[in-house]
């Protein structure tokens, strides 16, 4: 049974596309690497839109804020959708 | 006499560089912080007839332990005791960047919000409630817009009431229960201590594994108790525990703040950014397009700065030189005066005054593109091929600087965050064969490879390169290891460049330059004058001068590399104040004249040299010792003389042995 709000599915962030969006649920990466991430606005809940995912770092919008990511770091992002 | 202290907090792209120029105009000067290779800027402005200093702190996200920037930032604003702090805000961004505001807050400080680039956020439609936003924060907030002055007087007038009023400040937020809970009981345990910092944010800081926090409390003389109480919290909780929940409990007030007060619309305005993305980021496009922008920027550096401007500095200087030899005749002046006048004073002083104008053309240029948002765009472009290299994107824009002028390169290395990455960019730089060095090439091509000029310089070019990166990789292994650098950066939108700034940071750059790059070029040139014309017993710049006989002296080391005479050996040295000085200086030493460049110093070259001799020396020239305006600038961006000292022998050690090898091997080869 979902509860109110709870999503089915959820992506790493290098697996979306362009114009998918999303909610940050959590960051598999090392712990100064997370910190980071969550102190620049991906903290839990917050909203990503991609931009760009082809090649190079992934660039997306995060809550009105264009920001790149290396592939490295953005594959460790995991997204409710 | 100030009456206060502002500092100037805010994110990165906040606008706080445009806000701090307009707030002090020209009364601005550049320092360091002391120990570390952060920028201090600092001024100061008049209003009712009193004086304010202003800090300008750098630009961070956050008020950690993170980087040099987040540290210099917080030291001051705990220690420095500002009067007031005014956090820039990007309209556009403000949830965001309410992070860094609670951190003010959190640590007891007073706080004047000013709330910039509200033009921007109005043209993507965002609405705000300034009322709300100041009742729900308990702080005033001030719309305001930097880049056109306006805003300026209500928010200082406000800081300034602050100032006075000294109004309390409360702690913004509470975490939840357990969190909570562990300060309450840190905070009982640290009562009565001699703290540095505020009794809460103390407790916090710990709580959260500050290292900066924790690594000052254990050099203090804290109680035992205290000392056990901490020891223990961290044997049955990793510091990661909470940090996470505390970051999120933040944004979490951050966004309770903006709720409603700001009116984002549903879908996001595809901006004009988004569209000149589109290309300028495209995988196909990225490269070329910023080819050709480089292009098009050294192109004019070179057609303005050296040979418009260059010509007329030169020219200038001339003039200068003769006006002072005239006077000096005239006033009957021993011989050695004049000499050291002309060749010494005014020959050192116009070797740095020729840089200016190349300079500040390269800056002008290189702000504008800063400025307009675009630079964030070539390092992203390059960041893939540079982590191949164990480099990234933005140490790319630096060595791409270097091909024109060392000095700049090294410079922009200043946008790494990262100490390794900014050290090794600035260690490598010299490597990136600079524009002073093509006469020299141009000469020995002209003597020996008339017809593979390109082939030979490019394999120049590129060799420079390749020693530059093989050091990266060295030094990412032993020097500076351990550090890694993570590819975020945030990308700006595209403005149209505030002339202001471009102008202001084009000045802050040459004047440091000058001042500080400059010092150290002059009595460099001073000396080997001195060196050169001493004794006074023998010809000047000869053989038996002091500079010809430690020329002499060292000669048989360059023996190995194919070129052993005092004179290539002195020209080499030569070359150390300035490249351009090592074909004159050769000229000078070979003809019983003084021939610049043309035929004579050709024919010269050719009697002197051997293909295989041409192409060692080269090498050697590419490789060794920058010119001091380089190293200039190597002690003041890493704020010490090892790594300038460091840089001068390691990069004589490297030319001489590739120059060893290369003419070894081709004797052994059979080539001459």
């Amino acid at each position: 049974m979902l509860l109110k709000g709870e999503s089915i599915l959820t992506k790493g962030l290098l697996a979306l596309k362009n114009g998918d969006t999303g909610k940050v649920k959590s960051i598999q990466a090392g712990r100064t690497a997370t910190k980071r991430l969550y102190e620049m606005g991906f903290n839990t809940g917050a909203p990503v839109k991609i931009i760009k995912n082809d090649s190079g770092p992934v660039i997306v919008y995060l809550n009105g804020c264009k920001v790149a990511l290396g592939r490295g770091l953005a594959e460790k992002i995991i997204l409710d959708i | 006499m100030s009456s206060g202290t502002i500092a100037l907090v805010g994110n990165p792209n906040s606008g706080k560089t445009t806000f701090f120029n307009a707030l002090t105009g020209s009364n601005q000067y550049v320092g360091n912080w002391p120990g570390v290779t952060v920028e201090k800027k600092e001024g100061s402005f008049t209003y009712r007839g009193k004086e304010y200093h202003v800090v300008d702190l750098p630009g961070t996200y956050s008020l950690g332990a993170f980087s040099e920037d987040e540290i210099v930032a917080r030291d001051y604003i705990l220690t420095g005791n500002p009067d007031v702090i005014i956090n820039v805000i990007d309209a556009s961004n403000v949830e965001r960047n309410l992070y860094l505001t609670t951190q003010l807050l959190e640590m007891g400080k007073r706080v004047v919000i000013a709330l910039n680039m509200v033009d921007e956020a109005k043209r993507r439609d965002i609405e705000f409630d300034i009322q709300g936003l100041s009742k729900r924060l308990n702080l005033p907030v001030v719309p305001t817009i930097a880049s056109k002055e306006k805003g300026i007087e209500d928010i200082i007038k406000v800081a300034i009431q602050v100032m006075e009023k000294k109004p309390p400040v409360k702690s913004p937020l509470k975490y939840n229960e357990v969190i909570e809970h562990h300060i309450n009981h840190m905070e009982e345990v640290l009562k009565g201590e001699n703290l540095p910092y505020p009794l809460r944010w103390t407790a916090l800081k710990i709580i959260e594994g500050d290292r900066e926090v924790i690594k000052k409390l254990n050099k203090s003389i804290l109680n035992q108790k205290a000392i056990n109480y901490i020891k223990d919290f961290f044997k049955y909780h990793s510091s990661g525990d909470f940090e996470l929940e505390i970051i999120d409990a933040r944004y979490a007030f951050a966004h309770s703040i903006v709720d409603g007060t700001i009116n984002r619309p549903e879908e996001d305005v595809i901006t004009i950014t988004d569209k000149i993305d589109k290309i300028f980021t495209n995988k196909y496009l990225g490269v070329p397009i910023f080819a050709i922008i480089m292009l098009i920027v050294f192109q004019l550096t070179f057609a303005l700065g050296q040979d418009t401007l260059g010509g007329v500095v030169a020219y200038l200087v001339e003039g200068l030189g003769s006006l002072i030899e005239s006077f000096l005749l005239g006033i009957n002046a021993p011989g050695w005066l004049i000499a050291f006048m002309i060749e010494g004073v005014i020959n050192g002083v116009g070797t740095v005054i020729e840089f200016v104008p190349i300079i500040t053309v390269l800056y002008l240029l290189l702000g504008f593109l800063e400025d307009s948002g675009y630079m964030a765009r070539a390092a992203y472009v390059w960041d893939d091929l540079m982590r191949k290299l164990g480099l990234q994107g933005k140490a790319f824009i630096s060595m791409i600087i270097g091909f024109g002028c060392n000095v700049p390169g090294i410079m922009s290395a200043r946008t790494l965050d990262n100490k390794k990455d900014k050290m090794i960019t600035i260690l490598i730089n010299p490597f990136m064969s600079c524009g002073a060095k093509l006469p020299i090439y141009s000469v020995f091509i002209a003597a020996f490879f008339p017809n593979h000029g390109g082939l030979i310089l490019f394999s120049l070019y590129t060799f420079g390169i390749i020693v530059g990166l093989i050091l990266a990789k060295i030094y990412s292994k032993t020097l500076f290891k351990g550090e890694s650098s993570y590819f975020i950066m945030e990308l700006p939108p595209y403005r149209i460049p505030t002339i202001k700034n471009v102008l202001r940071n084009m000045w802050d750059n040459v004047y440091g330059f000058i001042k500080r790059a400059g010092t150290t070029i002059f009595v460099v040139i001073t000396l080997l004058w001195v060196l050169a014309v001493l004794p006074a017993s023998a010809q000047p710049y000869g053989e038996f001068s002091i500079l010809g006989r430690i020329g002499a002296f060292l000669a048989p080391i360059f023996k190995l590399a194919g070129f052993g005479t005092w004179q290539e050996s002195v020209a080499l040295f030569a070359g150390i104040p300035a490249k351009e000085a090592v074909i004159g200086t050769l000229g000078m030493l070979y003809a019983s004249e003084y021939v610049e460049e043309g035929a004579l110093l050709v024919n010269a070259i050719r009697q002197h040299f051997t293909s295989l001799t041409a192409l060692s020396y080269m090498a050697m020239t590419l490789l060794y010792t920058p010119c001091v305006a380089t190293l200039g600038i190597i002690k003041k961006e890493t704020n010490s003389y090892k790594w300038m000292i460091y840089m001068a022998l390691s990069s004589f050690v490297i030319g001489w042995i590739v120059a060893v090898l290369i003419f070894q091997i081709g004797s052994l080869l059979g080539f001459s």
